[in-house]
């Protein structure tokens, strides 16, 4: 018989639940104060370069991190507390959280180690935000395609090409690109691809936001023409950047955004509802109760395996498949359920503007970070089918 | 997970594979092989692992009997081990001896729960599992002076038996001055919905049990069926659908660990106990459904067939859905409690697990 799918029930420690009063008195000083506003926040861009220089200041930023670059070397589970509170109350995090989730661990593990002081400690200030470089107009889920050039120079790498659907790259800082350095072998089609860190104030990076149908311009269009870069700005091995890749995904498919983003909904959907709903509704809304909990618990358990230092590539793709769909069901649901609630205009007014705007940006959920078809791809072979 | 953990499991996995294995069931001729199955299960003591040692019973952790259910979900468990451990765990409570024997447990209607008026058992209780098969029916009725644990033989009560999804007989049971065996007060705060909350957990258990073998049974398969020239399992088309099983499995795993992880750490039966099992119950239930949809729609026509294992699977996710409150039960009663609650609660409950 296989070994069958495990998630253990991992508990948070105590020291994560001290941490939790601890944000949740912050975040509650930060609407009080009208910085943001949960009702609305969801609807703007969540880019707040303040907010995330007082988020700083509490060092909730890279707070894994070793503490020489400016880190708390805290616990995965208590970064988790951190993320989660943020996510439950929309709190404007753009501007630092590509950086705290993904960049800063890819320069702690290949940057060198002026880049890591140099970087690393205004990332942790809330100074310094990150995109990512990784889709182009013909590579998307087919990231081995990518095509976007770096050619090898004597001090450097010269950049030619273009990204896409790079969000935020018109706030951010730098950039963690992938560009190909050789072609692909016979054999292996993902070789020959690097890894760059890339000055977003370089020299020929020309930066266009795309519209979308939400009303926002998050995604962009990043166009690089002979931009330079230094030598020292390569991340890990040249032509080998597949190898680096399993591990970071891991970490990007099973936080808690990946299923939270549409969560106000639910809590405005309880508010419409009221005290007393009938028993439709009462039974519409304990269903996605019990969901987002299974949701949660498996999060939570992934990180649980992530502070353990296992990769649960398998296990973050299934909570991403899941969370996503999920996400993205939750404002129709939350739309039927509220069909025949009489509630006051007052009462739901928030839901009444929320709802459209998660309706809206529900299609995008299933797609960024690696399509529900990739991960079920990534699922099958955990399974033994390809 | 400790020695005594893979012990436990790694016995229970044993009897099962020795003495139920599905294919080997299917061919019997008769029900024999559960007299010597349930027989390896009381010998092994796994019948009454939730029974102190000092009243008959071996002892073990709750945790422990929550995995003894995991693995006899995954093998289909068609003798009322969860039902006996169930009784084991009730008549714990009100610190009764445990006779040896299939147990299985009766819960009246909130509207009209069992009563206990001297020492004979009124009132009626729907959906008893294996009422054939027990030899002794445990449940909690109301007493005059607070809740009692009471014991009666299956024999004295008037039964109205039918076979239930899976066969497996399930049946209304109705107590007409049924004399205890034995009774004894309970804990006050003991009542229907502790029972109710403790079923749910164990059939979540089962369920995900249950499931992953659907899993196993359907990735082997694929990979085995050929067609158009090559095993099914390497059409894009089927592992999108098996990916989605593995996720319905995944979830029901994950939800089902946890709801028995915080009964095994819980003092009470409080509202976290109740969000933790409502939601498996839920969830397991809906996985059961979505679950065994796509089981079946790879396996073909094969998997409907009475000579086919699955099936012995899925009709038991359909029958443990069922038992113990539905999922829309459970919905309708964790969604009043949300809402009751409010809006600004809801966050800080769902994390505070």
């Amino acid at each position: 018989m296989s070994q069958p799918i495990r998630f253990d029930p991992i508990r948070l420690p105590p020291e994560a639940e001290v941490l939790r009063a601890e944000v949740r008195a912050f975040l509650a000083e930060e609407i009080a104060a009208g910085h943001f506003d949960p009702q609305t926040s969801p609807m703007q861009d969540g880019f707040d370069r303040d907010f995330s220089r007082r988020v700083g200041q509490r060092g909730w930023i890279g707070m894994t991190w070793p503490k020489r670059y400016g880190g708390q070397e805290r616990s995965y589970l208590e970064r988790y507390v951190v993320t989660e509170e943020f996510r439950a109350v929309s709190a404007p995090v753009r501007a630092h959280f590509t950086a705290d989730r993904q960049s800063g661990p890819v320069l702690l593990k290949y940057a060198s180690e002026e880049i890591k002081m140099d970087i690393l400690p205004r990332i942790t200030r809330g100074e310094c935000g990150f995109c990512i470089g990784l889709s182009e107009p013909n590579s998307g889920s087919d990231l081995f395609a990518a095509r976007a050039k770096a050619e090898k120079t004597a001090r450097g790498f010269v950049l030619n090409g273009s990204k896409v659907w790079t969000t935020y790259a018109q706030c951010a800082d730098y950039m963690i690109g992938l560009f190909r350095t050789s072609l692909p072998t016979d054999d292996n089609r993902r070789h020959g691809l690097t890894q760059f860190l890339i000055d977003l104030k370089s020299d020929g990076v020309a930066i266009n936001p795309i519209g979308n149908m939400a009303g926002g311009a998050d995604f962009n269009e990043v166009v690089f023409t002979d931009c330079f870069v230094p030598a020292a700005h390569q991340l890990g091995e040249i032509d080998g950047a597949w190898k680096q890749a399993t591990s970071e995904l891991a970490y990007e498919r099973s936080g808690p955004e990946r299923f939270l983003e549409t969560a106000y909904i639910l809590t405005e959907l309880t508010r419409t509802l009221g005290p007393e709903p009938d028993r439709r509704e009462a039974e519409g809304l304990g269903r996605l109760v019990a969901q987002l909990h299974t949701l949660r618990r498996m999060s939570v358990s992934v990180n649980g395996m992530l502070q353990a230092g296992h990769e649960p590539v398998l296990e973050g793709s299934l909570v991403k498949d899941l969370g996503t769909i999920w996400q993205q069901i939750l404002p129709t649901k939350a739309r039927d359920l509220a069909a025949f609630a009489e509630t006051a205009p007052e009462e739901r007014a928030a839901f009444d503007a929320l709802l459209p705007h998660a309706l809206r940006i529900a299609p995008k959920l299933t797609i960024q970070g690696g399509t529900t078809e990739i991960l079920r791809g990534i699922i099958a072979r955990g399974l033994g089918l390809r | 997970m400790s020695d005594t953990d893979t012990l436990i499991i790694d016995t229970t996995a044993r009897i099962f594979q020795e003495l139920a294995d599905p294919q080997a069931v299917i061919a019997a001729v008769d029900d024999s092989w559960k007299t010597a199955l349930w027989n390896a299960l009381e010998e092994a003591g796994l019948t009454l692992a939730w029974v102190h040692e000092d009243h008959g019973g071996a002892g073990a952790a709750i945790s422990d009997g929550f995995d003894i259910l995991y693995v006899a979900g995954r093998h289909a468990v068609a003798v009322p081990l969860a039902e006996t451990l169930l009784g084991g765990w009730l008549m714990a409570r009100g610190g009764l001896q445990v006779p040896p024997g299939p147990m299985t447990v009766a819960v009246g209607s909130r509207a009209e729960p069992l009563r206990i008026r001297g020492r004979h058992l009124h009132g009626c209780a729907r959906g008893v599992p294996f009422p054939a098969l027990a030899e002794h029916v445990a449940c909690v009725a109301d007493g005059e002076g607070g809740p009692q644990v009471v014991l009666v033989a299956t024999e004295s009560a008037d039964i109205m038996p039918t076979a239930g999804m899976a066969g497996d007989g399930i049946g209304q049971m109705l107590f007409n001055g049924a004399p205890a065996i034995a009774a004894a007060r309970a804990p006050n705060t003991l009542g229907l919905e502790d029972v109710m909350l403790m079923g749910a957990a164990v059939r979540a258990q089962q369920m995900a049990g249950a499931l992953q073998a659907v899993l196993d049974l359907s990735v082997s398969y694929a990979q085995e069926r050929e067609a158009f020239g090559r095993p099914i399992a390497k059409f894009q088309a089927v592992q999108q659908n098996l990916a989605r099983l593995a996720g319905e499995t995944a979830a029901a795993s994950a939800v089902a660990a946890s709801a028995a992880d915080t009964i095994h750490h819980a003092e009470t039966f409080d509202d976290a106990v109740f969000l933790e099992v409502a939601a498996a119950k839920i969830r397991c239930g809906e996985a059961a459904a979505e679950g065994a949809a796509i089981a079946h729609q790879a396996h073909g026509a094969m998997g409907y067939t009475d000579e086919h294992a699955l099936h012995r699977f899925t009709l038991r996710l359909f029958q443990w859905r069922d038992d113990f409150g539905s999922e829309s039960e459970w919905a309708a009663g964790l969604g009043a409690m949300v809402a009751a609650n409010g809006a600004d609660r809801l966050w800080p409950m769902v994390a505070s697990r």
